[in-house]
């Protein structure tokens, strides 16, 4: 098995090859403003090592942090229109209610709230209003909003008004690009329509961000499939994936605490990566992270995902640093590093700059920051481990000192010696255990239908059965499947005991399979 | 003198946490309340809390709950004018006007109802309830165990259906009649409660549970902010005990009859390990058993809290995987008579447990 890991941080990109569960290269690239230039170079420089000659590729798969920056930095993101089908439900809690003011200003495009929707058991709550929503539709084309968004009262249990009126905007709105609240999920109308309008926002970078990699691998000469890494630590064909962003929001970081454990050999402990922009410190339990329990916010927003327990902080490799008085981030020069950082011959002072004059960093040109002094570099590491340390403490579940694993490319932040932690450990690659993590990334297989004339457990065991078969066909071994979501829901009004079941399961990539999936 | 006191929009915010504990995973998550409560206050309504002490014996006072499923409510998300239509149309078909706005149970959701019929009908909150906690039915109260009339019942829904219960001769009724009724509307339902005198509040009703939930929740949320441990913190202001701490590995659910029921399975951690503890619900936790043998059971307050920020996971969002700390809370002196526990004990929910209560007799 051979598979390109890459990851196309904020910051860098880096690029390793995964042979036989070895690495076999690993290589660092700045990423560049069209995302298309940093891979190119991450992949031409992995190709010069010599590690892509003779055999095939058998996949690629990319981790990004794009979308879920995107939203923390309110950046790139689309006007999005909201349509809920509900009325005259929720009236007093429209689309948007729930959002941090600054982030609701930049995405609200327009809210429209109209009859339709279901009850619990399945029996309309209201009809659709079809003259409504083609009105609403017309009005989304005259204002130019093409991103859209369809919610509707127990579209979980069924999703034919959302689709019906996803046809109705396609129809009046030529070009909309539409995201149903019942792709993402949950019972939960309000942390689903956020789900919702937070994926609507993201579609135009999603499809910009993924066709730009679809270039750059053909550009690199690779003929091998595309896969982009989810918040779960599975891959998704790269065409399904460009469809719902906000599944591979958390994926960077699912990714690189894979990445550490794969590295490090250990399943437990804290693990710290320190990028470009933020640190994010999280939990490995088992070789997996600890997920976040139910309610997780995003940018601020409260929706429902399974996403790992992090606590992401602004400290970064290219965090803006100010001296009188002292601090850093949450800015960060980001993928600009290698022009602005002043050691670069940029204005903007970094705590990359910061660490080149300490000497413990050896790019750029140290002469432009040999002003800095080695007890005004003191300060600025002294202030980078007391945020580590504060963090560190947060996502902590027990007491006691624990082991910490520090990667990604700011590792350089993360001191030796930290209170609460017994060791740091650095590992090799650490800095692309991003990459490494989407390499290693997992296959799923899922299940999601109805049954009737079934007990609940045959029903699920049967449900289980064609979610592992699915995986199977997707690349997976058997052996290795484990079940990592089960859901199921009656459906009262139907006859016959009729449950809705819906299984996820994951498993390894298969020895030689690859080719044959 | 009347002492009304202000409940300001920080008091609603741990208000809604610690309901939510109390709701004992039923009653619904107070967020969608809170979010209705944040959007009024900006608009510049307040609500005012007065002391059941404080009422004249004939006062009149409203008792409002939203009847139904939880996870209804979960995707019909609460509109505030709804509650305050139940009590406008008890007050049309009595002719009664009311003192004071009482919710029927400070679990859950249903600790705001008030507070939202309150803002828009500018009356004050009575600090007190029916249950101390929330419970799935009708006769499920101290009004019920104290025999006190049931009727009549308004019910309303957000599409302007509009019923009220005139007469039923038990409590049994009540909740027979009102389900049907509530089962039809989607099995969600904004109910104003047979009318309660002053005299009849200060002689059955819970005193101080509003102010009680404010306080648990405030502590919670101090906890949070001082990165302390939250279970720690809601024991240092109720005498309550730990009974469980593990992991979720199964969830069984049905809805049926205008109820969710179910069983939770958890794996224990810690003290805990190698043991298994399910627990059974009716909207809310009902009876739970440690490897087999029961260990706590209603009347006494069973809360699933997450270990991690010690906030309450209710029956309807609970799922695979989420650590939680069980605990228990004491109950209202009302439901552990012989009268009491025939309203809340384990066999009215079809348990046939002799009660024992997790703080001894």
């Amino acid at each position: 098995m051979r598979r390109i890991g890459i990851d196309v941080g904020g910051t860098n990109t880096d690029a390793v090859l995964i042979e036989d569960g070895k690495v076999a290269g690993a290589v660092k690239a700045p990423t560049s403003e069209d995302v298309t230039g940093g891979i190119l170079e991450a992949l031409a420089k992995l190709g010069a090592s010599g590690a892509l000659k003779a055999r095939r590729i058998d996949a690629v798969m990319i981790g990004t942090t794009h979308f879920i920056n995107a939203v923390v930095q309110r950046r790139h993101l689309s006007k999005v229109a909201a349509l809920r089908l509900g009325l005259p439900s929720g009236a007093t809690l429209p689309p948007f209610c729930d959002w941090p003011k600054d982030l609701a200003e930049l995405v609200r495009g327009a809210v429209y709230m109209v009859e339709g929707g279901h009850e619990y058991d399945g029996r309309p709550f209201m009809p659709l209003d079809r003259e409504a929503v083609a009105a609403a539709a017309r009005e989304m084309k005259a204002k130019g909003l093409t991103a859209v968004a369809i919610s509707s009262v127990f579209s979980p249990l069924d999703p034919s008004h959302e689709k019906e009126a996803a046809e109705i905007v396609a129809r009046e709105n030529p070009g909309a690009v539409i995201t149903c609240s019942s792709d993402l999920g949950r019972i939960g109308l309000l942390e689903r329509e956020n789900a919702g309008l937070l994926n609507a926002a993201l579609t135009d970078l999603a499809r910009d961000t993924i066709a730009a990699f679809e270039k750059a691998i053909a550009d690199s000469g690779i003929a091998a499939p595309l896969f982009i890494t989810q918040n779960d630590g599975t891959v998704a064909e790269a065409h399904q994936a460009m469809r719902l962003p906000v599944y591979s929001f958390a994926s960077g970081a699912t990714n690189s605490m894979r990445g550490a454990a794969y590295l490090s050999g250990l399943d437990d402990a804290m693990v710290a990566d320190v990028g470009g922009t933020t640190t994010d410190i999280g939990q490995l339990k088992n070789g997996f992270p600890r997920e976040a329990n139910s309610v997780v916010q995003v940018g601020g927003v409260r929706t429902l995902f399974r996403m790992p327990d992090l606590f992401s902080f602004g400290l970064g490799g290219g965090s803006h640093v100010s001296l009188d008085p002292l601090s850093i981030g949450p800015l960060s020069v980001g993928y600009r590093l290698l022009k602005d950082g002043i050691a670069f011959g940029g204005g903007q002072l970094t705590t990359s700059d910061v660490a080149i004059a300490a000497g413990q960093l050896s790019i750029g040109d140290k002469a432009k920051v040999a002003h800095l002094d080695a007890a005004t570099t003191a300060r600025v590491f002294a202030e980078a481990k007391r945020m580590v340390e504060e963090a560190l403490d947060r996502m902590k579940t027990e007491s006691g000192d624990v082991p910490v694993i520090a990667v990604g490319g700011g590792a350089f932040l993360i001191p030796d010696v930290i209170e609460g932690a017994s060791r740091v450990i650095r590992v090799e690659h650490g800095d692309c255990a991003n990459a490494v993590g989407a390499a290693i990334a997992q296959v799923s297989g899922e299940c999601d239908q109805i049954f009737r004339e079934l007990s609940r457990n045959d029903a699920i065991a049967a449900a289980q059965r064609i979610a592992a078969d699915n995986a199977v066909a997707a690349g997976a071994d058997r052996a290795t499947i484990s079940t990592i979501e089960t859901e199921d829901m009656p459906i009262a009004y139907l006859p016959g005991n009729s449950l809705r079941v819906r299984v996820r399961v994951v498993g390894s990539v298969a020895a030689n399979t690859a080719a044959a999936a | 003198m009347t002492d009304l006191r202000d409940i300001t929009l920080d008091d609603i915010e741990s208000l809604a946490v610690g309901a939510w504990i109390l709701g004992t995973g039923g009653g619904g998550s107070p967020y969608l309340g809170l979010l209705n409560m944040r959007q009024l206050y900006a608009e510049g309504f307040k609500v005012q809390l007065m002391q059941p002490g404080d009422l004249a014996d004939d006062d009149w006072v409203a008792a409002v709950s939203n009847m139904g499923a939880p996870l209804v409510g979960q995707e019909r998300l609460t509109d505030s004018r709804t509650i305050a239509r139940a009590v406008g149309l008890m007050e049309d078909h009595t002719g009664i006007r009311f003192r004071g706005i009482m919710a029927l149970e400070i679990g859950g959701g249903n600790s705001i109802q008030p507070l939202m019929a309150a803002a828009h009908l500018g009356r004050p909150v009575i600090d007190a309830d029916m249950m101390g906690r929330a419970y799935p039915e009708a006769q499920m109260t101290s009004v019920a165990v104290g025999d006190l009339k049931p009727y009549p019942l308004s019910t309303v829904d957000c599409r302007g259906l509009e019923a009220v219960v005139q007469a039923v001769p038990t409590w049994k009724w009540m909740e027979r009649v009102s389900r049907k009724i509530c089962v039809e509307y989607g099995s969600i339902a904004s109910t104003c409660k047979a009318p309660r005198t002053g005299a009849e509040v200060k002689q059955w009703c819970i005193p101080g549970t509003t102010t009680k939930a404010i306080a648990i929740g405030a502590a919670v949320r101090e906890a949070q902010r001082r990165h302390e441990d939250p279970i720690d913190a809601i024991l240092s202001v109720e005498p309550g005990k730990i009974l469980y701490r593990g992991k979720v590995t199964d969830v069984e659910r049905r809805a049926t009859e205008g109820f969710l029921r179910g069983r939770t399975r958890f794996d224990g951690v810690d003290a805990w390990k190698g043991t298994s503890l399910d627990v059974a619900f009716q909207n809310e936790w009902i009876v739970a058993w440690q490897d087999g043998e029961p260990i706590a059971m209603s009347p006494d307050l069973i809360c699933v809290l997450d270990t991690v920020t010690g906030e309450a996971i209710g029956t309807e969002t609970i799922r695979y995987g989420q650590r939680v700390t069980v605990i228990a809370l004491p109950t209202a002196d009302v439901f552990l008579t012989p009268k009491g526990l025939q309203h809340v004990g384990p066999r009215a929910f079809n348990y046939d447990i002799d009660f024992k209560s997790v703080f001894g007799s």
